[in-house]
């Protein structure tokens, strides 16, 4: 009936069933079976007789509207292919490398001094190498601490201690802060945010990195204040020139510096405990107890090197 | 034509010949000999082949045996003794035997991800297990040298033992790093040679500072 006529029967002009977009994939399914049963048969001439009756679009509105629904679904079907040979692809993340050693080493500088000019947004390089080999190179810092306070026990859980850490934090106050700039209106995204944080962890790997070779409470401290504070200031004047609004200004500022400022701390104490025990375990009742208050330098450091020194040498 | 009018073909020559040609049909017969060799012939082939890699490490020169046909035979191989070495290094002896192993793994396996999918990302032209393998078969000096360690640990655990460890890690340490540059750093781009090698360095770092730590029960 379809095949040989040349005269547009058109009382069958609305019948367009079968022509929705679900129907297509149905059909396609079918054409290709049929094709292959064809194939096999032979039988090139009856093919596009039964196509267009199985299919029950008959009329010229039929036909178009099965060519529109064909195609989209071969255009639905491109499009998933891409959308998943994307996702599943790493290049998602490649811009983010595209970087050279020469900026990589001007930023890691330029984390440490702070802007002064905070009317004007400042610039954040959505970079993600610097802040990723940072947040290694703390691990491995961290490693080294623990090593050379707690050589012998719990050796099993360091690594993961370590990784959890440090990753926790970056990907974490990451998160927790960019939830708050969006909070206050700030303008930052998620991958500069996390630039920002992770290049501000170089003034903890050269704090830890000094402080955990040489014992001293007193140069911790103060490098927990200079270096720490001169990163901490950093971030938050280029937070502060990205936010509108004093109280929004001060509830982030606020909450990254304190966070920062208390990760340094945590990083050393957590790993001094163990060097005060066995500080006390060495000395015995002739030590006094190690207090953690500002007190005279030269007898608490005097008594900190010997031990300290002592420590080492037992350890190897 | 002129000249091809009296080309014939005369009826008392036959024309006879071969017409499959001989293309390489020497595949299909290679793979039904290699079922049919003995196991030995197998694990002979094989373990050479992972010799002849170790060689590369060995005497890092540019060339691309290494890449071409990577395994990773050989990172196992090192991986496990490695991280076999290095149990028994806490004074507890009733836990840590299990986790100490499969850190040594851990970190072993997962830093060499970290890698290769940094240098992808930095625009390296080398593949997945390539990159692998090559990071596998350079931690050979390594862990020759926590058997050194190990073997200078047995005679004690004074200053000079650990100056001599000291130094020995140092040297493997360097080896490992400069062998792994020499096959990888060339995949890159020759201004970015730096950020794919630091990398590298914290690894083998990392590997260097367990085995140099590593004191015995």
């Amino acid at each position: 009936q379809g095949g040989g006529s040349a005269v547009i029967d058109m009382e069958n002009m609305d019948d367009t069933s079968g022509s929705s977009f679900e129907d297509m994939g149905e059909m396609h399914q079918r054409m290709k079976e049929e094709e292959e049963e064809e194939a096999a048969e032979g039988e090139a001439g009856a093919g596009e007789e039964e196509d267009g009756e199985l299919l029950g679009m008959k009329g010229l509105r039929g036909q178009l509207s099965r060519q529109v629904a064909d195609q989209m679904w071969q255009v639905g079907k491109r499009q998933a292919s891409r959308a998943f040979s994307l996702y599943a692809n790493i290049d998602i993340l490649r811009p983010y490398f595209d970087v050279e050693p020469v900026q990589v080493r001007a930023r890691l500088l330029e984390s440490m001094i702070p802007v002064k000019m905070i009317n004007f947004p400042q610039k954040i390089a959505g970079e993600l190498y610097g802040p990723l080999m940072l947040v290694f190179t703390l691990v491995a810092i961290l490693l080294h601490g623990m090593k050379t306070s707690d050589t012998i026990i719990r050796e099993g859980t360091l690594m993961g201690t370590a990784i959890g850490t440090c990753f926790g934090y970056w990907l974490g106050i990451s998160s927790f802060m960019y939830f708050l700039a969006y909070l206050c209106n700030a303008q930052i995204t998620m991958v500069q945010m996390l630039s920002l944080l992770g290049y501000g962890l170089f003034g903890h790997c050269i704090t830890l990195f000094v402080t955990y070779n040489i014992h001293f409470h007193s140069l911790f401290y103060i490098f927990w204040l200079v270096v720490g504070g001169l990163s901490t200031l950093r971030m938050v004047a280029v937070l502060v020139s990205r936010t509108v609004g004093h109280t929004q200004r001060l509830i982030l500022c606020g909450t990254l510096a304190a966070l920062h400022m208390l990760f340094l701390l945590y990083l050393h104490f957590a790993y001094h405990k163990v060097v005060e025990g066995i500080l006390d375990t060495l000395e015995g009742p002739n030590m006094p107890p190690f207090q953690r208050v500002a007190r005279d330098i030269p007898v608490v450091s005097n008594a900190v090197l010997n031990t300290t020194a002592k420590a080492i040498a037992l350890t190897l | 034509f002129p000249g091809l009018t009296d080309v014939s073909i005369s009826q008392d020559i036959p024309v006879e010949g071969e017409i499959t040609v001989p293309v390489g049909s020497h595949s299909p017969d290679e793979d039904y000999s290699t079922l049919d060799e003995p196991v030995k012939d197998t694990i002979m082939r094989d373990l050479k082949a992972v010799g002849k890699k170790f060689v590369h490490v060995m005497y890092p020169r540019k060339s691309s045996a290494l890449l071409r046909d990577w395994d990773l035979w050989g990172p196992l191989v090192l991986c496990v003794s490695l991280a076999l070495m290095l149990q028994g290094g806490s004074a507890d002896s009733k836990d840590d035997g299990g986790p100490q192993f499969a850190e040594v793994f851990v970190i072993i396996w997962f830093g060499a991800v970290v890698i290769t999918l940094n240098s992808k990302l930095l625009g390296g032209t080398i593949s997945f297990f390539q990159s692998l393998c090559v990071l596998g078969y350079c931690v050979m000096p390594l862990t020759v040298a926590m058997l050194v360690c190990r073997l200078v640990l047995l005679a004690g655990a004074g200053t000079v033992s650990f100056i001599i460890r000291l130094i020995v890690v140092g040297a493997m340490f360097a080896w490992s790093t400069l062998a792994s540059t020499a096959f990888l750093a060339d995949s890159q781009p020759p201004n970015r040679k730096a950020l794919v090698v630091y990398p590298i360095f914290l690894f083998y770092f990392v590997i260097s500072w367990m085995i140099l730590t590593f004191t015995p029960q």
